[in-house]
């Protein structure tokens, strides 16, 4: 059972590494100080957690937040040294036990049989919501997350009024701020619903629903005009409910 | 006044010696840079931060074996998330303490 360590505290990290090894078939496979740090192992490994000791007080992203960006989530252990969010923890499914420091070692393996048991139920897929793992585009999901400046950034989906390439580069203009992300056009293509979304141009994807007009091979959403292709266009007119 | 021990760190290491080092090594390394954060946010008048950081440091006070401490420091971060500063003293007498203590261990 392959296993990950989130935690801002080295001490915490080393004594649960410790105790991992008192279980023969518990892998540690990284250790993060940071939930960011964490995203992007899971975003870049191949071979996804079966389970992650996760704190929750953390500086900028909390365990909570993090659960939050990933998309069928491992079993998770908590491991804080707050008993107040034992409610909590336990709205989340995947959450399987909640430890709170100072950690016993039979208190340890308790949880470790817990997450091992809900394994057995149900095998995680795991991958954060900015991953590019994920081919179908979720038209339930109304945000995802954006990495800027060693900040995850929530973006409303909705609120997108247009996507432009830009090199390396995407920009995402929203309805009230644009960010410039390190992705392409095609990553956060898969991260937008079909239904409301709509790549016109080799480089630029639109809100449909954000359309003000159309006029010859360009639309206007906001202040910008976006060109449309031609071979963009068909696809375009038909999604316009015509009177 | 409550003194730290090792009876957690020793019950956790058993006889894996360098083990044991680990510990005390990674509490002398990473004790002193908590204590300067928890300063620092408090010379700041951030007592959310500094909460923030008096939760962190409780974690040492217990693996330190410190149960009373851990309760002052425990109410010490609530009265902080009110912005009140009672128990600072106590807080701060109990830091001084581990300090003390961790510094005297080879």
């Amino acid at each position: 059972m392959n296993s990950i360590i989130i935690d801002d505290e080295t001490l915490a990290r080393t004594i649960i590494s410790q105790m991992a090894t008192k279980d023969p078939e518990l892998n540690v496979t990284g250790e993060f100080s940071s939930a960011i740090q964490a995203m992007k192992f899971l975003n870049e490994e191949e071979t996804k957690p079966d389970l992650i000791f996760l704190d929750i007080h953390m500086p900028d992203f909390t365990g909570f937040d993090f659960i939050k960006t990933i998309k069928n989530p491992p079993a998770v252990i908590l491991v804080t040294s707050d008993k107040n969010f034992a409610i909590e923890a336990f709205e989340y499914d995947c959450i399987v036990d909640y430890l709170v420091k100072p950690i016993t070692e039979e208190r340890f393996l308790k949880a470790v049989k817990k997450a091992k048991a809900k394994k057995d139920e149900t095998p995680a897929t795991v991958s954060v919501s900015a991953s590019t793992d994920e081919k179908q585009p979720t038209d339930t999901a109304n945000e995802f997350y954006v990495n800027i400046d060693r900040r995850l950034i929530k973006i409303d989906i909705p609120t997108i009024n247009i996507v432009e390439a830009k090199g390396d580069y995407i920009q995402i203009k929203t309805e009230t701020k644009n960010y410039t992300v390190h992705s392409t056009l095609k990553k956060i293509e898969e991260k937008l619903p079909s239904s409301l979304f709509l790549k016109v141009h080799r480089t630029y994807i639109i809100n449909t629903k954000k359309i003000i007009d159309i006029e010859d091979n360009s639309v206007l959403i906001g202040k910008d005009v976006v060109p449309v292709s031609r071979a963009n266009r068909p696809e375009l007119m038909k999604r316009l409910n015509m009177l | 006044m409550e003194q730290p021990n090792l009876n957690y760190i020793d019950q956790l290491a058993g006889d894996d010696a360098p083990f044991r080092q680990k510990l005390i090594d990674t509490i002398k390394s990473e004790l002193p840079t908590e204590i300067d954060t928890y300063k620092s946010y408090l010379s700041a008048d951030n007592y959310n931060a500094t909460a923030g950081s008096v939760h962190k440091l409780k974690h040492k006070i217990s693996v330190m074996g410190m149960e009373k401490s851990y309760y002052i420091a425990e109410e010490f971060e609530k009265n902080l998330k009110n912005n009140s500063l009672d128990l600072q003293a106590d807080f701060e007498a109990i830091l001084a303490s581990m300090q003390n203590y961790i510094d005297g261990i080879q």
